[in-house]
């Protein structure tokens, strides 16, 4: 087996070469030049690099194998213009109001309109349309935050992707609505989708955006998702990352953050459900005083592999870096944790913290967690903390002589011990409905959704309560 | 009092190897470069059995398919195996029955580093098994421990006298094939120490070993076997100075510990070789694969370690926990300075049931050095209840130092706890302010803070030990501490 080739006996690598050799006009119809130079060099990287394995130390613990089996289809069509997309899903977070922007087998899905200006200036569409109408803007920030020499897919993404969504907000424009991104799979056969988004936050502008990953029918489906996100000086960005997939999608959601002098960034991915999913967070601060958490919550059953890795790269002075992410795995799910904090010499006075804390349910289900520390400047503040245990049996006992089942005891101490998470999210509406999802979840009532993560079956007014009665505690 | 702090660190980073001297004795040394010709000449020249020659030609064998680790966070030029002595011994043979025989000039060092045998065997009672460039010349207290049993010996005079034990252990904890180093340590090792302890003995003194490194372009490949059979106790001590060298020198050692139930075994070692001048210069390549295995129920080992010399530090001393509640430990402090690099930790492989192991690390960095923590935990299905608390830290002086911490952690169990924690940080101005207000200057504040980050681990090495300890800690950081 040659060096950097995942065995498989249905070579995906050649498949998606030959698709790009062959269909290499239609795929960079819209291309800048600077964008078509970007893909030229990526495509030779991927050939270069293939798909990741198992000996990258940065894919350690995530074996691709299996999910690169398959035979799958690439580029799919874009969706006619009369499609309604709104007939296909349908989002109903109570009180949740979102502009919602949705996304059909990687195309921006409204066809009929595909850049749409906001009065406040704000641009939000077809990241291919905005090749050719926003040139200039595009070619300042597109490739310049994703690193296609540091994995394959990342490079594949480039080299490959036909459209995603492109938003741009404008200097001193705060976004009072949230804005809420949704990628939807519905295709007849298995599907391999590369999705690139960019996203542009000008100076002083601050965003809400919701990212949601969802699938409609159930075939195998890879999903390679590539965001850039730069946000401008005194820019504040919250983001959030839902996935509720099926037990059969493979989810590599890659974002990479690029932050100017004084920003802040909240990034909180939750995984409720997924076949195979890696998070990538990799977050660059290269002006000073800029800010940056960055959350995290897993909660995987069944055969289910999680994977979040994050980067903080803190290449300049006086910038402050949380983390904290937790998982529970239950099982025979197993979960990998790989958080690398770089401290670059002239980052003086950096305070970097991180943290990682994994409860293992069953004997089948494993943790791999390494926090990792890479510092070079004297002047700065780093920890990082990993824990793997169990339920506290003392906590469990104290809350069974109150009268509640083990079973409820147990669900009440998994919520607590995610409800560190689910309160970092800022938006309200929003928070009472993960709220609501992982005690659903806890419960084993969720495993997939029908449509969105954020639209389960539980209605308005339905609230979801634990079956224990609150006097005896 | 920046300006004193700058004042103190450019002191720390200026001081000079205290150490430096050479002894000038007599060497018998092999042809340079490695070849299986140079192997039957180390072979020969120990007048080994058959059985060892094969050992090592196999080891050999198997070095040749293997290419050097490049994964830890260290830079040198390559390293040339062609162009290094593999062995080279003190040219006497004859059997020594008292200090008198032993070469004076070989007593001057040993008075030098302040550790004569003469003294010590006086007022510590401590057995020296002193090895100059491989070859132990003197073993003291030999009579007493014969009395209990404990063999303690040279590696090759063990495989002369004890040839069954050596058989039986040699490789069952590191085998000749575990990686590149430990392959090529097994083909060329010249000499080392060889410790057993009998069911139930436990050993009355603790058992010391003196390692100098002395002629230049050779390499030194000794091998330790610690044996702690049902019962026993040891603590077992190792401790090194190096004389300065221009050339790159390698050393390449393996320690093997075998704990059977209810063993107990205690390693300590003060590492302090040549680091190399100011500019980054010479020092010592030390790539040491040290592992343990608690191989029988309720036993333990512990590793204590304090790192202050060496060019290239690269070790990790680890515990195979296979005996249901076996124990691992691992204290450390790793001090770099100038430009040292030092990739050290620990791996604790839990296999057995209700295992526990601890691990602390404390890095400290000056100069233009690297200091990396990497380690391994790992939990396997069958080690129900195991628990490990690992706690690295690292302290920065200086702005062109780093410290970097890797640690690994695999857990396939549900019942098993697994902490960690790591923390990086420098002297704060606070802590300088304290006790600059209470009237102990910058120096003296300094030495203070940094002996009681590392007291931790130091308070674990036995107390002759820990004297010297903080001797070599106080050198490595002349100037301003100690």
């Amino acid at each position: 087996m040659e060096a950097g080739i995942v065995a498989t006996t249905y070579n995906l690598k050649e498949y998606l070469q030959g698709v790009i050799i062959a269909r290499k006009h239609e795929i960079g119809l819209n291309d800048t030049p600077v964008v078509a130079q970007k893909r030229a060099d990526a495509f030779e990287l991927f050939c270069r690099m293939g798909f990741p394995h198992a000996a990258l130390e940065k894919w350690r613990g995530t074996d691709l194998s299996r999910a690169l089996n398959y035979e799958y289809q690439a580029l799919p069509e874009q969706p006619s213009a009369d499609i309604d997309i709104e007939k296909i899903f349908k989002c109903d977070v109570p009180h949740f109001e979102t502009l919602l922007v949705s996304q059909l087998n990687g195309w921006y899905a409204d066809r009929n309109n595909l850049l749409q200006v906001y009065p406040n200036g704000m641009i939000i569409g077809s990241l291919a349309a905005a090749f050719r109408k926003y040139p200039e803007l595009v070619n300042a920030h597109y490739g310049k935050y994703a690193d296609d020499k540091a994995d394959g897919l990342t490079a594949l993404n480039t080299a490959m992707s036909q459209d995603g969504i492109f938003i741009y907000i404008p200097d001193n424009v705060t976004v009072e609505q949230n804005i809420q991104t949704v990628n939807i799979t519905d295709f007849k056969q298995n599907l391999f989708l590369n999705t690139r988004n960019l996203v542009i936050l000008g100076e002083n502008s601050h965003l809400r955006l919701v990212q949601c990953d969802d699938s409609i029918n159930h075939d195998v489906t890879f999903i390679n998702s590539v965001t850039e996100v730069k946000i401008g000086r005194n820019a504040t960005l919250d983001h959030y990352k839902m996935q509720n997939k099926d037990d059969h999608t493979t989810l590599i959601n890659s974002m990479f953050f690029h932050q100017d002098e004084g920003s802040s960034l909240s990034t909180n991915a939750i995984s409720l459900n997924g076949g195979l999913i890696r998070n990538l967070s990799h977050v660059t601060m290269s002006g000073s005083h800029s800010n940056a958490e960055v959350y995290g919550l897993y909660l995987m059953d069944r055969y289910q592999h999680v994977d979040n890795q994050v980067f903080i790269n803190h290449a300049a002075p006086e910038c402050e870096s949380r983390e904290l992410f937790k998982g529970v795995l239950d099982d025979h799910a197993s979960g990998v944790f790989n958080g690398h904090i770089k401290v670059h010499r002239d980052a003086q006075k950096t305070n970097a913290f991180q943290t990682n804390k994994n409860i293992l349910l069953s004997d089948k289900a494993t943790i791999d967690t390494k926090p990792f520390l890479e510092i070079y400047a004297d002047d700065v503040k780093c920890s990082h903390g990993a824990t793997i245990g169990q339920l506290d049996p003392e906590a469990l006992f104290y809350i069974r002589s109150r009268g509640i089942s083990e079973a409820n005891a147990k669900i009440l101490l998994m919520y607590a011990f995610a409800a560190d998470v689910i309160n970092k999210i800022s938006i309200p509406e929003l928070r009472q409905r993960m709220d609501d999802m992982v005690k659903k979840r806890l419960r084993g009532e969720l495993s997939q959704c029908e449509q969105c993560v954020l639209n389960c079956s539980t209605h308005e007014h339905q609230k979801v309560d634990f079956k224990i009665d609150l006097s005896k505690i | 009092m920046e300006k004193d702090q700058n004042n103190i660190l450019e002191e720390v980073t200026n001081s000079d190897y205290k150490y430096g001297f050479h002894t000038n004795i007599e060497m018998d040394t092999a042809p340079v470069g490695l070849n299986e010709d140079t192997i039957r000449f180390i072979s020969a020249k120990k007048e080994e059995p058959e059985w060892l020659l094969e050992f090592r030609l196999n080891a050999y064998r198997h070095w040749l398919t293997l290419t050097e680790p490049g994964w830890a966070h260290i830079h040198h030029p390559p390293i040339n195996y062609q162009d290094i002595i593999y062995y080279a011994a003190p040219k006497r043979k004859k059997e020594l029955k008292s200090l008198d025989e032993v070469d004076p000039e070989l007593l001057d060092t040993f008075n030098k580093l302040g550790i004569s045998l003469e003294e010590q065997k006086k007022l510590s009672g401590v057995a020296v098994d002193a090895v100059i460039d491989s070859v132990s010349v003197k073993t003291t207290f030999t009579d007493t421990l014969a009395k209990y049993g404990v063999i303690f010996c040279s590696f090759s005079d063990a495989v002369k006298n004890h040839p069954d034990l050596v058989k039986q252990y040699m490789g069952s904890v590191v085998p000749s094939n575990d990686n590149f180093f430990a392959a090529l340590n097994s083909a060329v090792f010249s000499d080392g120490s060889f410790c057993y302890i009998p069911k139930g003995v436990r050993c009355p003194v603790e058992l010391s070993t003196y390692f100098r490194i002395n002629a230049a372009n050779t390499g030194q490949f000794e091998r330790t076997l610690i044996v702690a059979d049902e019962g026993a106790y040891v603590s077992y001590m190792e401790g090194c100075t190096a004389p300065m060298r221009d050339e790159n020198q390698l050393h390449a050692a393996i320690v093997e510990i075998v704990a059977m139930k209810d063993a107990e075994v205690k390693y300590s070692t003060v590492q302090n070789w040549y680091p190399g001048n100011k500019k980054g210069e010479g020092g010592i390549y030390n790539f040491v694969t040290k592992r343990g295995i608690c191989k029988g129920s309720y036993s333990k080992i512990s590793w204590t370690q304090v790192e202050t010399g060496s060019a290239i530090t690269w070790k990790y001393p680890s515990v195979v926990l296979m005996g249901d509640n076996s124990i691992g430990e691992f204290y450390s402090v790793a001090v770099t300075n100038n430009f040292q690099q030092a990739d050290t930790g620990t791996k604790m492989i839990h296999l057995g049931k209700n295992t526990r192991s601890t691990i602390i690390s404390k890095g400290i960095s000056a100069g233009q050095s690297n200091n990396s923590y990497r380690g391994l935990v790992k939990v396997i299905k069958r080690a129900e209840n195991a628990r490990n608390f690992s706690q690295c830290d690292s302290l920065l002086l200086g702005d062109k130092c780093g410290a970097h911490t890797y640690p690994y952690i695999k857990a396939e169990n549900q019942s098993s706890i697994i902490e960690h924690e790591a923390t990086t940080s420098k002297i704060s101005d606070d802590q300088l302010f304290y006790c600059k207000q209470r009237g102990i200057n910058s120096e003296s504040a300094i030495s203070l803070i940094v002996n009681g980050y590392a007291k931790e681990v130091l308070q674990h090495l036995p107390m002759e030990f820990a004297v010297e300890a903080q001797k070599l800690l106080a050198i490595s950081l002349e100037g301003s501490v100690g």
